[in-house]
C-alpha cells in the first residue's frame, strides 16, 4: 500500500501516518487556538463578550487556554510533524519505536484535550505557559519521553556518516524542554486537581522565568530553527548557505539562551546581579539569533526569484524576516531602562505575536504547505493562488497586530509614567485603558486576518486531500497493480515539486 | 579561591570553548564533510529526470542538486 512507503519513489521505507496525523491537527489545532485568540481580542473590545458562558468565558480562564492551544497544541503538532518527517529523510530510517510512535500522537492529543477541558474549569497551577495541573504534567512527561525514544533511537539507526544540522536542533528542543518542563513542574499535590510548587517567593519567580524564557528559547526557537534548516534549504532546492555557521549557531545559541529568563523579572525581589545577568545574555543572544537567520536568508541567495512564483517559498523566508525582527527587539526590551516603559504594556503582547505568529506561525504554515502534497501522494497543493491569498492576509493581519500593540505598549508606558508637579500620578488607570481602544480594535482585525487565513488553509487541505482523491488514486492503483516501476516513477514526480 | 576568580574564569572559559567551535567548525579538513551534511536533505531523492517532472515552481533545482544524491554510507 502507498500508505507507509511514499518515499518518494527512492528505496526508503518512511512512516508517513504519524506525520500526516500530526500535520493535520497542527491545523485544527491552530484554528482553534488561534480561534480562542480572536475572541480574547473581541473581549478586550466588547467586554461584554465574557459574559457568553460565565464563568468559563471569562478572559482569565480563556486566556491559558490561547497559549497552551497555540504554543503546545498547534506548535507542538507542527514540531511533532517535521520532526518525525524530518529525521526519518536526513537519516534515511523509518522511524524507531514502534508502538511509541502512535503513543506520541495519541497521548500529546490527551493532554491537549485534558487542557481544553480544564482550563476553562479553573484548573490552574498558575505558572504561566506551565498552567496544568499535576496528572497532566505526568502525562507530559510520558509523552516527552516516548518522543525522545522516538526521534533519538531514529537517529542511532541512520544510515547517513552525518546527523544534519535540523536533527541538532530537535534534539536540543527535546532534551531541554524534558529538562524544563520536569524541574518547573515539581509541586506537592494536595487533590486531584491542585497542588503546590515546591519552590517559593523569589526563588520560584526564577524557576518559573527560567521555564518560561526556556520554553520559548527552545520550544518555539530551537525547535522551528530545526524546521528552517530542513524546509528552507529544500523548498529554495539548495542547501543551506553555511554548514559551518550552522553549527556555531547551534552551539552559541543553546549556551547563550538557557542564562536570559531573568529578564523576565526586572526591578522585581530577584537580586540585582541576576537581573542584569539576564538583561547581558539577552544582549548577547542577538549575535546567534541573527546568525541563523542570515544564514537562513542567505540560503535564497541565487534563488530569490523563486518567491515570485512560489508562495510557500515566501512564508519560510517571511517567518525568517519576523525572526529577525523579534530577536532584535527582545533584547533591546531586556535592557532594564527600556523595560521600565515596556513592562506590563501591550508592547509586550506585540513582541510575543511578532515571534509567535511572525516566525513560529509562518514557518509551520510554510512547512505545512510543503509536506501536504508529499504526504497525501499530490502534484501540489489544490489551489497554489489560495496560498498565496493566505500568505498576505497573515502578514498584513501581523503588521496590524503588531503596530496596534507598539503604539499601546508606549501609549500606556508613557501615561503610567507621567507625573504632576506634586507628586500624583497624571493619569488613572482608566484612562490609559479607554486610550488603548483603538488599538485594540486594530489588533482584533489583525489577528481575525490570520485566522481567517488558517480557515482558507484548512479548505485548500480538504480540497487537496479529498477533491482528487478519487481520479488520482485510481490511477495510481491501476499502474501499481500493471507496473510498480510506473508508480514509482508517479510518485517521484509528485515529491519533486517538494 | 575567592568565587569571583572562579566567575571571571567562566567568561574565559567560555570565551575559549566559543573560539573552539570556531576552529573546529571553520577548518578546511572538515569542509567536505560539512558539504555533505548539507545535502543531505536533498540525498534520499531518486534521480529527476527531466521528462518525470511535470510542473511545480522548483522543479529545476532538484535537478541541479542531484549530483549530491548518492547517500552515504555510515
Amino acid at each position: 500500500m502507498v500508505e507507509n512507503t511514499v518515499g518518494s519513489g527512492a528505496p526508503h521505507d518512511y512512516n508517513y501516518t504519524v506525520v500526516r496525523q500530526f500535520t493535520i491537527m497542527t491545523i485544527v489545532w491552530g484554528i482553534v487556538g488561534m480561534g480562542v485568540g480572536v475572541l480574547l481580542a473581541a473581549q478586550l473590545c466588547w467586554p461584554e463578550l465574557n459574559d457568553l458562558y460565565q464563568p468559563y468565558t471569562h478572559f482569565g480562564r480563556l486566556r491559558p487556554l490561547h497559549t497552551n492551544a497555540v504554543i503546545f497544541a498547534f506548535g507542538g503538532c507542527a514540531l511533532f510533524a517535521s520532526s518525525f518527517y524530518v529525521v526519518q529523510r536526513t537519516c534515511q530510517a523509518r522511524l524507531f519505536g514502534g508502538p511509541l510512535i502512535a503513543f506520541t500522537f495519541w497521548g500529546w492529543q490527551l493532554v491537549i484535550v485534558a487542557a481544553a477541558i480544564t482550563l476553562p474549569m479553573g484548573y490552574t497551577s498558575a505558572k504561566e505557559y506551565a498552567e496544568l495541573e499535576w496528572p497532566i504534567d505526568i502525562l507530559i512527561t510520558f509523552v516527552w519521553v516516548a518522543y525522545g525514544i522516538v526521534f533519538f533511537g531514529t537517529i542511532m539507526k541512520r544510515k547517513t556518516a552525518h546527523i544534519y544540522v535540523a536533527n541538532w536542533f530537535f534534539g536540543a528542543f527535546i532534551v531541554t524542554v524534558a529538562i524544563l518542563h520536569v524541574v518547573n513542574s515539581m509541586a506537592i499535590p494536595v487533590g486531584w486537581f491542585k497542588s503546590y510548587s515546591i519552590y517559593s517567593g523569589a526563588t520560584d519567580a526564577m524557576i518559573q522565568w527560567w521555564y518560561g524564557h526556556n520554553a520559548v528559547g527552545f520550544f518555539l526557537t530551537a525547535g522551528f530553527l530545526g524546521i528552517m534548516y530542513y524546509f528552507v534549504p529544500k523548498q529554495a532546492g539548495r542547501p543551506v548557505y553555511s554548514y559551518q555557521l550552522s553549527i556555531v549557531h547551534f552551539w552559541s545559541l543553546i549556551a547563550i539562551y538557557v542564562w536570559a529568563g531573568s529578564h523576565h523579572l526586572h526591578y522585581s525581589a530577584l537580586p540585582d546581579w541576576a537581573q542584569t545577568l539576564g538583561m547581558v545574555m539577552s544582549l548577547i543572544l542577538l549575535a546567534p539569533s541573527w546568525g541563523g537567520m542570515i544564514n537562513g536568508v542567505m540560503t535564497l541567495s541565487g534563488a530569490w526569484h523563486k518567491l515570485r512564483t512560489d508562495p510557500t517559498l515566501r512564508f519560510l523566508v517571511v517567518s525568517l524576516s519576523f525572526y529577525g525582527m523579534s530577536t532584535f527587539e527582545g533584547p533591546m526590551m531586556s535592557i532594564k531602562t527600556v523595560n521600565a516603559l515596556s513592562h506590563n504594556t501591550d508592547w509586550t503582547i506585540g513582541h510575543v505575536h511578532s515571534g509567535a505568529l511572525g516566525w513560529v506561525a509562518m514557518i509551520s504554515i510554510g512547512a505545512v504547505y510543503h509536506l501536504l502534497p508529499i504526504l497525501f501522494n499530490r502534484q501540489r497543493m489544490w489551489s497554489v493562488p489560495l496560498i498565496n491569498t493566505h500568505f498576505w492576509l497573515s502578514t498584513a493581519g501581523i503588521v496590524l497586530y503588531i503596530a496596534s500593540m507598539w503604539v499601546n505598549g508606549i501609549l500606556q508606558g508613557l501615561m503610567w509614567r507621567a507625573f504632576n508637579q506634586d507628586g500624583t500620578l497624571t493619569y488613572s488607570f482608566v484612562e490609559s485603558l479607554i486610550a488603548s481602544y483603538p488599538g485594540y480594535y486594530v489588533r482584533f482585525a489583525g489577528g481575525a486576518m490570520f485566522l481567517i487565513g488558517m480557515l482558507l488553509m484548512a479548505y485548500n487541505t480538504y480540497r487537496t486531500i479529498y477533491s482528487e482523491k478519487y481520479s488520482e488514486e485510481c490511477s495510481e492503483e491501476t499502474a501499481m497493480d500493471n507496473n510498480t516501476d510506473e508508480a514509482a516513477d508517479a510518485s517521484a514526480a509528485s515529491t519533486a515539486v517538494a | 579561591m575567592d568565587i569571583n576568580t572562579l566567575r571571571s574564569l567562566a567568561t574565559v572559559f567560555m570565551a575559549i570553548a566559543f573560539f573552539g567551535v570556531c576552529w573546529w567548525a571553520y577548518s578546511p579538513k572538515r569542509k567536505k564533510g560539512f558539504d555533505e551534511a548539507a545535502n543531505l536533505p536533498f540525498a534520499d531523492e531518486p534521480q529527476v529526470q527531466d521528462s518525470v517532472i511535470s510542473s511545480g515552481s522548483n522543479n529545476q533545482s532538484n535537478h541541479k542538486n542531484s549530483h549530491s544524491n548518492s547517500p552515504q554510507a555510515k
